[in-house]
């Protein structure tokens, strides 16, 4: 498959969720557990791609610690009750700056 | 396709080479929970026809979060509205800048490499708070460092969906429901 049909498709996919929600009576999607289930996943999801961004290296375990740093100050920032904007940019201006500087 | 989280799991897990497969399940994983927001949506635009067509593209986080924060359903549908147009062409707009000008931009210099961890983190931190959220985080961080060295990209997130499915199929005590979209 290549990547325009995976795109393509991944696209026409999640457009058809939507639209699902928006056609679909209410009491179909209205179960607790699978409402709870929808609202889990984003988080498991997310919690492993920044796992996977942060030690994967082609199937070894590496950490580019200026990346480290540069997520760990967005950390801060968060904890701090920063925006997404915020936090986007003191990430990698903290990574530009140590990987400049060290 | 705009969903942002979905858009970066589908090429974080290309671009490691991952196969197709797995971004495909990856990004529609994680645009399921536009299904739901559908709903909440739906009960507050009200579109018909062609309205519904259009009213499904732009169901995302934000503009759900928009619409069902205001007070009457005029302010809903009027908030629904301006926050997905207005999202959806700086996000397009913005997208078509990458594709032009990313091949010449260093982006290791610049720290772009921090970016998307840091963008997924940003997303991840206001949902921990929720029922269980904290406990699934863990859990899947776990799981996903247990795989990433012995399957192929993309397989440790989809595992990592797994615990999501798990800890939600689990009963839960009274008084723990919630029914926010989140």
């Amino acid at each position: 498959m290549s990547t325009w049909v995976t795109v393509l498709v991944a696209s026409l996919g999640c457009y058809g969720l939507k639209l699902i929600g928006v056609s679909l009576p209410e009491s179909v999607l209205a179960h607790s557990r699978v409402q709870r289930i929808a609202a889990l996943l984003p988080i498991a999801m997310l919690s492993a791609l920044i796992v996977t961004d942060l030690f994967d290296s082609d199937r070894h375990y590496r950490a580019d610690w200026h990346t480290l740093a540069g997520v760990a100050v967005g950390a801060v920032a968060l904890w701090r009750g920063r925006s997404l904007l915020v936090v986007f940019v003191l990430a990698i201006a903290t990574t530009a700056l140590l990987r400049l500087l060290l | 396709m705009f969903t942002g989280a979905s858009q970066f799991a589908l090429v974080g897990v290309l671009a490691v080479a991952g196969s197709p497969f797995a971004a495909l399940t990856a990004a529609l994983l994680l645009g399921l929970r536009n299904a739901f927001y559908g709903v909440s949506v739906a009960g507050i635009v009200r579109p018909s026809g062609l309205g519904r067509v259009l009213t499904a593209h732009f169901v995302i986080d934000e503009t759900t979060a928009m619409a069902v924060a205001q007070t009457g359903r005029r302010a809903g549908r009027y908030a629904f509205w301006a926050t997905g147009i207005g999202l959806c062409s700086m996000w397009n707009l913005g997208t078509l800048a990458g594709a032009l000008i990313g091949r010449s931009i260093n982006t290791s210099a610049l720290g772009l490499d921090a970016a998307a961890p840091a963008i997924f983190l940003a997303l991840l931190w206001p949902q921990l708070s929720r029922d269980r959220g904290l406990v699934v985080a863990v859990g899947a961080v776990v799981v996903a460092l247990a795989l990433v060295t012995v399957t192929p990209a993309g397989v440790p997130i989809i595992a990592a969906a797994g615990m999501a499915i798990g800890a939600g199929l689990l009963p839960v005590r009274q008084h723990q429901q919630e029914r926010r979209p989140g």
